[in-house]
């Protein structure tokens, strides 16, 4: 028997996803608290040896997701954090099914799993804010008891639904397990690397005419942060995790100093349902629906339950921006400079028109 | 700004090389101009329903200057060039949104824009094509939330946008009305942005809870597209006022409800008849046809110019009923007393309007 964790803090916890960015930073925040005694980062067999030297303390198992149940047993393992969701299909690692079978397959198996852990005590997943689906008739602001009032077009939506779903059957289930469950909001940041933050860095950037979404971010650090106390402190519940306040697409395009393009919703869905088909491009219509509705959550709750308040949006994406300048197409100062050179143009012009008539 | 301008224009008349020397001194005052909107940026993200507040008390001033974003308020005691301020105004302010340098809250209202250009439009609409006036203004409370009910007319839902222009100039307090519109609106690309960037949102509960409990002024039309689809045979009948989820809203937050009587909104699309099917075809509420409009084509868009009046009745207080929320007979009763202060001040107003287009 391993000697479980005192102070809140769990003996043995498992990770999922570690092979890739979020999960392998939390392994590694996790491998770093002393009150630990073991971090087991589970991935699937054929990833990558990526976040190696980030993974140093961190024991790896390479696993088949099926495989998960005895080895959930085995491990006497108090605690798992399940962040093995993949956001957009890729078209190199099998497309959209793979990403399906990871995404909710996957996600039933690690729960079915934990089910049988019997020293379990605490359940960390990651969800996100596309859990409240798209539809004209959504209010302005999500709280967590908001329902979705139309299942979502795009494949991961459809799937952070049914991953909630089975999150809910397994509350019931094992109601002696802290469980929690945290809707993250995009992330970015200066290091991460995202769906979003790939779309931003372009200098001319498609956008969705006649609409000017609201965006809320999350700054990477800030999720990293919020998971790890997730782990270490008990939070039962689901929470929106998002930096407060709200920028605009056009207004986050502007102070990027990037080239909005707007294109027809009709034809930009098109072109997303072409990409995928023809295996190219990342963007799906999760992305056209997150451009054409906008989403912004209430945060309070986790601000109350953590005593933690993320970045705000704005200052997540300032951070973005000082990140990736490379392809910037306006700068502040250009526009300042310009500002003044009219000015001046226009005070000389009036000034000689003055100096004329008298 | 201008001041040093002005001075030295006397001792340099006829000197070539003045005009190279004006930018200098000229250049602080922009400068200033930019540093504004982040020293204003600063306490905004922390407290999101503040934001409206501050803005709001600045277009006092401004109602004359035309543009926005005024450096500073002692305008009066500097006789400088009006027009040269002007021109920088404008300028900073078209820098700050190309920079995007501006404050969105959570609903997409964006005060700057509302300021700089909605407003302005619709203050010639109201002020000059409609010779809108105002009364009972007083009942609108200075601070704290309110639920704004009125009659909806007029084909076109201008009625919302004039009593919200109307309504932040001649308020005491320059308050904004943060209207609720159908989900319709928020469907259709350009028009939904236009309302959220002018403070409008989704009618549903939440939102209006939300607005109420962050102390803002949210308006209000129950009869919806029922009422503003009607026929000009019907003009000032008004309608149902469906569910009463607009009581419900201000009976769970404890906000006041204040009723306000709009006249002139129904001459200025009359509408003769609804063409059914072809609005069914383009999935519309209603499909138009006014003395003007499909007859005329773009033309008949001009809104025909008759003579408003808007009257802001005494606020029915319900801090007192916040129990009743979800009891249908308190919501049904106060839904009626509303509909029938707003339809007898109806009335009135009309005889005091013999003629529809008079001035």
């Amino acid at each position: 028997m391993t000697p479980g964790g005192t102070s809140g803090a769990p003996g043995v916890v498992v990770v999922t996803g570690v092979g890739r960015y979020l999960g392998a930073h939390v392994a590694a925040r996790l491998a770093a608290d002393p009150r630990i005694e073991r971090v087991i980062g589970v991935d699937a067999p054929d990833s990558g040896i990526e976040f190696t030297d980030l993974l140093d303390r961190v024991e790896r198992i390479r696993v088949d997701s099926g495989s998960l149940g005895g080895l959930l047993a085995d491990l006497d393992v108090d605690a798992v954090v399940h962040l093995a969701l993949v956001t957009s299909p890729d078209p190199q690692h099998g497309g959209r099914s793979a990403m399906k079978d990871q995404n909710v397959i996957g996600s039933m198996q690690m729960l079915a799993a934990c089910q049988r852990a019997p020293r379990l005590r605490k359940l960390v997943v990651r969800s996100s804010t596309a859990a409240y689906g798209v539809s004209f008739r959504d209010p302005a602001v999500f709280t967590e008891e908001t329902e979705p009032r139309e299942v979502p077009r795009g494949g991961f939506g459809r799937d952070i639904l049914d991953l909630e779903g089975y999150v809910r059957g397994f509350r019931r289930r094992r109601s002696d397990v802290t469980a929690t469950v945290l809707r993250f909001a995009p992330f970015i940041g200066s290091t991460a690397d995202t769906t979003l933050t790939r779309y931003f860095s372009q200098p001319f950037v498609p956008t969705v005419f006649g609409r000017d979404p609201r965006l809320q971010f999350l700054h990477f650090d800030d999720a990293l942060e919020v998971l790890y106390r997730s782990i270490v402190e008990d939070h039962p519940g689901t929470y929106n995790v998002a930096g407060p306040g709200v920028l605009s697409l056009s207004q986050a395009i502007r102070r990027a100093g990037r080239v909005a393009v707007p294109v027809l919703e009709p034809g930009l869905s098109g072109a997303a349902a072409l990409a995928r088909t023809m295996g190219f491009g990342r963007y799906g219509l999760d992305q056209v629906d997150l451009f054409v509705h906008g989403r912004v959550v209430d945060t309070s709750r986790l601000e109350q339950e953590y005593g933690f308040t993320p970045r705000s949006t704005a200052e997540a994406f300032e951070d973005f921006i000082r990140a990736h300048h490379g392809g910037v197409v306006v700068t502040r100062d250009q526009l300042a400079a310009a500002e003044q050179l009219v000015l001046d143009g226009i005070r000389q012009v009036r000034s000689a028109v003055r100096e004329r008539s008298s | 700004m201008s001041g040093p301008e002005e001075r030295r224009d006397p001792q340099s008349v006829g000197r070539f090389d003045v005009p190279q020397q004006v930018p200098a001194p000229d250049a602080e005052p922009a400068r200033r101009n930019g540093h504004r909107p982040a020293a204003q940026a600063a306490p905004t993200p922390t407290e999101p329903p503040a934001s409206s507040a501050p803005p709001a008390s600045m277009p006092a001033d401004e109602v004359d200057a035309g543009l926005p974003g005024g450096t500073e308020p002692a305008v009066s005691d500097r006789p400088g060039d009006h027009w040269d301020r002007k021109v920088a105004n404008g300028l900073a302010f078209l820098r700050r949104r190309l920079s995007g340098d501006y404050e969105v809250d959570e609903f997409g209202f964006d005060s700057e824009l509302t300021d700089a250009v909605f407003h302005p439009l619709l203050r010639l609409l109201y002020r000059d094509w409609f010779r809108t006036e105002v009364s009972g203004v007083e009942h609108v409370p200075v601070d704290g939330p309110a639920l704004v009910v009125g009659n909806h007319s007029g084909t076109v839902a201008l009625d919302a946008l004039i009593l919200s222009a109307a309504l932040h100039d001649k308020h005491p307090a320059h308050r904004y009305l943060r209207l609720l519109g159908a989900d319709l609106v928020f469907r259709m690309p350009v028009v939904s942005e236009l309302a959220r960037k002018t403070g409008g949102t989704v009618a549903c509960n939440p939102d209006a809870e939300r607005l109420l409990g962050g102390g803002d002024l949210v308006g209000v039309f129950p009869e919806g597209f029922k009422g503003i689809g009607k026929l000009y045979a019907d003009r000032y009948k008004l309608q149902r006022f469906g569910r009463g989820g607009f009581v419900s809203a201000a009976l769970r937050t404890g906000t006041p409800i204040v009723p306000v009587a709009i006249v002139g909104g129904e001459e200025i699309y009359p509408m003769l008849a609804d063409m059914k099917p072809l609005a069914r075809l383009l999935k519309l509420p209603y499909f138009p046809v006014t003395p003007t409009f499909p007859l005329l084509g773009p033309l008949g868009m001009v809104p025909l110019p008759s003579k408003w009046l808007i009257e802001f009745c005494p606020p029915i207080p319900t801090a007192h009923l916040t129990d009743s929320a979800d009891d249908p007979l308190v919501v049904f009763n106060l839904a009626d007393q509303v509909r029938e202060t707003i339809q007898q001040t109806l009335h009135t107003l009309l005889e005091r309007r013999p003629d529809p287009f008079g001035p």
